[in-house]
């Protein structure tokens, strides 16, 4: 039999992975979009398996809603990506200092 | 090692392995494609988990559209990968030492003495009669409905604020002005000339 602690275990090894990647990848905005993207599918696993073992459907629930949201937020972190994309020709974050005073 | 559990634990060694490509692989290109991988082992432990409505839109909505558009974006772009590498190796026994420390401190409140089979019985199961989606959907809709709204109107704000974000009017192309085309008068389409008729030759 799986315990809960296995899955808990799995979804904190995805999250920690996905920290590191935001480290790593400073530089790029795509990955960091994924990185963000894995740390939600972590979260997500987080909410299931205490759904099942605690047999409340509320988890599954906020689960899909959180599906929702990520892709909404996907597709306009897209979308600005290819906009910055064409006025600033780079996706570098070391390059996004036009705000700066 | 029960069939369940070794099922269990291929996937869990398949996820972590993708994920770990995902963050250490140099093309953006490949990071998608094992991105994807990860969503269909996630998708595939969900299904022990019983949660089989979530697995199945997890690979629908997740690997059949954001990851397709992600990698729409990632060949659009023209992106030279270089200079965004560089710091890589700099940054690794940073990040490495913050995640094994965040792993470490999450596995000591996850661990298997608060959450082992001692502390949270492992439930039975559900019959072969049971249906899931049909569970989700009577709560879905009854319950959360408000919510359910709210998710509609986020995903319709999404739509919008992509499409406004993205589009942009370039002066040397022809657009047709919907407003004008509708409120246009007769007058302004024809002329009438009045004119003595012309002698047959």
């Amino acid at each position: 039999m799986i315990a809960l602690s296995d899955y808990l275990t799995l979804s904190a090894i995805l999250f920690g992975l996905a920290v590191a990647g935001i480290f790593l990848n400073r530089k790029n905005v795509i990955i960091l979009l994924m990185s963000i993207e894995l740390m939600l599918l972590a979260v997500n696993t987080n909410f299931i398996a205490f759904s099942h073992f605690l047999d409340d459907t509320a988890g599954q629930v906020f689960v899909f809603f959180i599906l929702t949201v990520a892709a909404a937020e996907a597709a306009i972190g897209l979308a600005i990506l290819v906009v910055l994309f064409r006025t600033r020709h780079t996706i570098n974050v070391e390059n996004l200092d036009r705000l700066k005073g | 090692m029960t069939f369940e559990r070794f099922v269990f634990y291929v996937f869990a060694a398949i996820l972590v392995y993708a994920a770990l490509r995902v963050i250490t692989v140099r093309n953006p290109v490949y990071a998608a494609l094992h991105l994807v991988l990860a969503f269909f082992s996630s998708a595939a432990i969900w299904l022990l988990l019983e949660a089989e409505f979530l697995a199945i839109t997890l690979v629908l909505v997740y690997v059949g559209a954001v990851m397709v558009l992600f990698l729409f974006v990632v060949m659009m772009l023209d992106i030279n990968v270089a200079p965004l590498r560089e710091g890589f190796i700099r940054y690794l026994p940073f990040g490495a030492a913050v995640a094994l420390l965040m792993m470490f401190e999450m596995s000591l409140v996850v661990g298997t003495s608060y959450f082992g089979t001692q502390a949270v019985a492992v439930p039975p199961g559900h019959g072969p009669d049971y249906s899931n989606t049909r569970e989700l959907g009577s709560v879905l809709y009854t319950e959360y409905v408000y919510a359910f709204e709210i998710a509609a109107v986020i995903l319709l704000v999404a739509i919008v604020a992509a499409i406004a974000l993205t589009m942009r009017r370039r002066p040397e192309t022809k657009y047709q002005n919907p407003s004008e085309q509708v409120a246009v008068k007769r007058d302004d389409r024809v002329r009438l000339v009045s004119m003595e008729a012309e002698k047959r030759k």
